[in-house]
């Protein structure tokens, strides 16, 4: 039976809830309406809300000053290219963590996670170096192998969960059902783990469409990608915020509209194995 | 075919040995049944048969043919486990096509076959469900299905009703024993549960440690345990074992007398006691008494409704030719 619940209490906890996500989503909401304001309005005091006048003139100024294709290309073969790298690193590791695991696989694990744990500040400078000497700073390859590199214990880790999900006894089934090793993956496996597949490549795509320190201090023209973008408008000449908020949009646009399209997926997979 | 042959097969995990070296012969056709407490080693020895773990030694022949080292697919045998093991992302016709898929047999005789299983097991209007649109039941028998279609040698049965409620239980346990008598097939059926055990039985392998304690017909089991283990362990309610003076006067280290062999009056007998709990069940009644000199209360059962209450006195009398008398191994005396 269902908990009855108070209606007072109902509209209490949905008065907060809401609270909450206009909060986390406020700064977007700011974002976008400044992007289309004049840089006069964008720093009035106090600010003003929606009666300004709309013009798209940053849009148009922000396309005249920068490439932004390039730097929307840059962005979709770095996240792209270190998920797709990651994924087939990831994907063996953690299929024979989760189905052969042996003594150490938790700690490997552990220690895997504990990179994480590191402030990437601490390594810019020797990553900055063999980037220098190996030709690698401000290339598209470079991006990638860092991202795919910094992403990597996080992949593992959600791999490593959805396959741990899998029972073995499906999997025993499969062979006692005469499957061999490559059946077995194809037509078992493979099926199985798609859903935790995808909600982990989309969280690394998102993750890696945000990067920015590293992105920032390793590309300078060539390879820099939508991060690099949005901070050339906080320049020396000063801060224009309309500017910088018509490039902001439209830098994250694309990964909010990624997003929202897998957003079922993206909560599904995130909570698999808890809700079931 | 599907004579299945334990020559010395023993598994050690590590330094520890799960299963010793132990020798067990399965006839085709039979019905047999691994009981045993947790832990006794019944799913390893399964799990042995069916390949899905290595033996550490020994060899399993079936049908005289050293399968040993062979892969599970190739043993020619078909397994139903307790989670039922099915693929969630294929329809139950694809579940039970399966093996058949991957033996490559012809598209035409698969859907003939699984028209068939379906049929036999009330799956018709299910075939083109999910797993996870069914309910137990039918789950279990969509695994059953799965495993017929291959017409196994055998067929390994992991616990298989432990999931299921205690009604469906039943129903099942009856489905399957049905299963066997029509298709005369070898099966090999693991469960804790006695009752199981009894009521479906050719031959019952009662397991304890890895060890293979006693292997017999159930009515054999009932009627002569070899040991106090299987005594304790074969019958619902459990059989009275009682040490001490009174098993001394049979010459015994421990007797042993079930509980529809004492004879439960209020006027005189063997021994002097006070009723306890008493649990009806309509067509018998189970009386729990405690005997002066016993720490156990001792089980009795009456038939029909008899109307003792709670701290009644009583005197039982054990029917001597039922009497089960054990040494100081625990070993059966004649």
């Amino acid at each position: 039976m269902a908990r009855s619940v108070s209606t007072r209490r109902k509209l209490i906890t949905t008065v907060f809830a809401w609270a909450i996500g206009i909060a986390i989503f406020f700064p977007i909401l700011w974002t976008i309406l400044t992007s289309f304001k004049t840089e006069a309005a964008a720093i009035a005091d106090p600010p003003v809300w929606f009666n300004f006048h709309w013009t798209l003139d940053n849009y148009a100024t922000v396309q005249e000053r920068s490439n932004y294709f390039r730097h929307f290309m840059n962005s979709v073969i770095i996240s792209g290219g270190s998920t797709l790298l990651g994924l087939i690193i990831a994907v063996p590791a953690a299929w024979s963590m989760a189905f052969v695991p042996a003594k150490r696989t938790k700690d490997v694990l552990m220690w895997m996670l504990s990179t994480k744990m590191l402030p990437p500040v601490g390594v810019l400078v020797p990553i900055y170096l063999l980037f220098r000497d190996l030709g690698l700073l401000d290339t598209r390859i470079g991006l990638v192998i860092v991202l795919t590199l910094i992403n990597l214990p996080i992949i593992v880790w959600m791999l490593y969960t959805y396959f741990k999900e899998i029972p073995g006894e499906i999997l025993e089934a499969a062979r006692m059902d005469g499957a061999s090793l490559r059946s077995e993956i194809i037509h078992v496996l493979t099926p199985m783990a798609i859903p935790g597949m995808a909600s982990t490549v989309l969280l690394n795509i998102i993750l890696a469409w945000n990067e920015a320190f590293w992105t920032l201090n390793l590309t300078a023209a060539k390879a820099a990608p939508l991060t690099a973008f949005i901070a050339s408008y906080s320049s020396p000449e000063g801060l224009f915020y309309a500017k910088l908020s018509a490039a902001s949009t439209m830098a994250i646009a694309p990964i909010l509209i990624m997003g929202w399209f897998s957003q079922k997926q993206l909560v599904r997979g995130l909570t698999f194995g808890a809700v079931k | 075919m599907g004579r299945i042959t334990l020559d010395k097969v023993r598994k050690a995990f590590g330094d520890i040995e799960v299963i010793p070296p132990l020798d067990l012969t399965i006839e085709d056709g039979e019905f047999v049944v691994f009981v045993g407490p947790s832990g006794c080693g019944k799913s390893t020895l399964l799990r042995l048969i069916a390949g899905l773990e290595d033996v550490s030694g020994g060899q399993i022949r079936i049908d005289r043919e050293d399968a040993t080292n062979l892969p599970p697919a190739k043993r020619g045998l078909a397994m139903v486990f307790q989670s039922y093991a099915l693929y969630p992302h294929m329809s139950v016709r694809k579940n039970i096509a399966f093996p058949m898929k991957m033996a490559g047999l012809p598209q035409d005789e698969q859907e003939r076959r699984i028209e068939g299983a379906a049929k036999a097991l009330n799956l018709t209007d299910y075939l083109d469900r999910k797993p996870g649109q069914l309910s137990g039941g039918q789950r279990q028998r969509v695994a059953i299905g799965r495993a017929i279609v291959r017409e196994p040698a055998a067929f390994l049965f992991d616990e298989p009703l432990s999931n299921l409620d205690a009604a469906l239980r039943v129903g099942m346990r009856l489905e399957i024993s049905e299963l066997h008598k029509r298709l005369a097939t070898t099966m090999i059926y693991v469960t804790h549960d006695q009752v199981e055990a009894m009521t479906m039985a050719d031959k019952i392998v009662v397991l304890r440690a890895g060890n293979i304690e006693q292997v017999g017909s159930p009515l054999e089991l009932y009627n002569r345990p070899r040991n106090v283990f299987v005594a304790g362990f074969i019958g619902s309610p459990k059989m009275n074992l009682i040490t001490g003076a009174e098993a001394a006067k049979h010459n015994a280290t421990t007797i042993g007398i079930r509980p529809e062999h004492l004879a439960i009056s209020t006027e005189g007998g063997a021994w002097k006691g006070e009723i306890g709990v008493s649990e009806h069940l309509g067509s018998d009644t189970f009386f729990h008494v405690t005997v002066e000199g016993q720490v156990e209360p001792l089980t009795v059962r009456a038939s029909g409704e008899v109307s003792l209450s709670y701290g009644d006195t009583v005197w039982l009398t054990p029917n001597e030719a039922n009497l089960h008398r054990f040494d100081a191994e625990g070993l059966r005396i004649a």
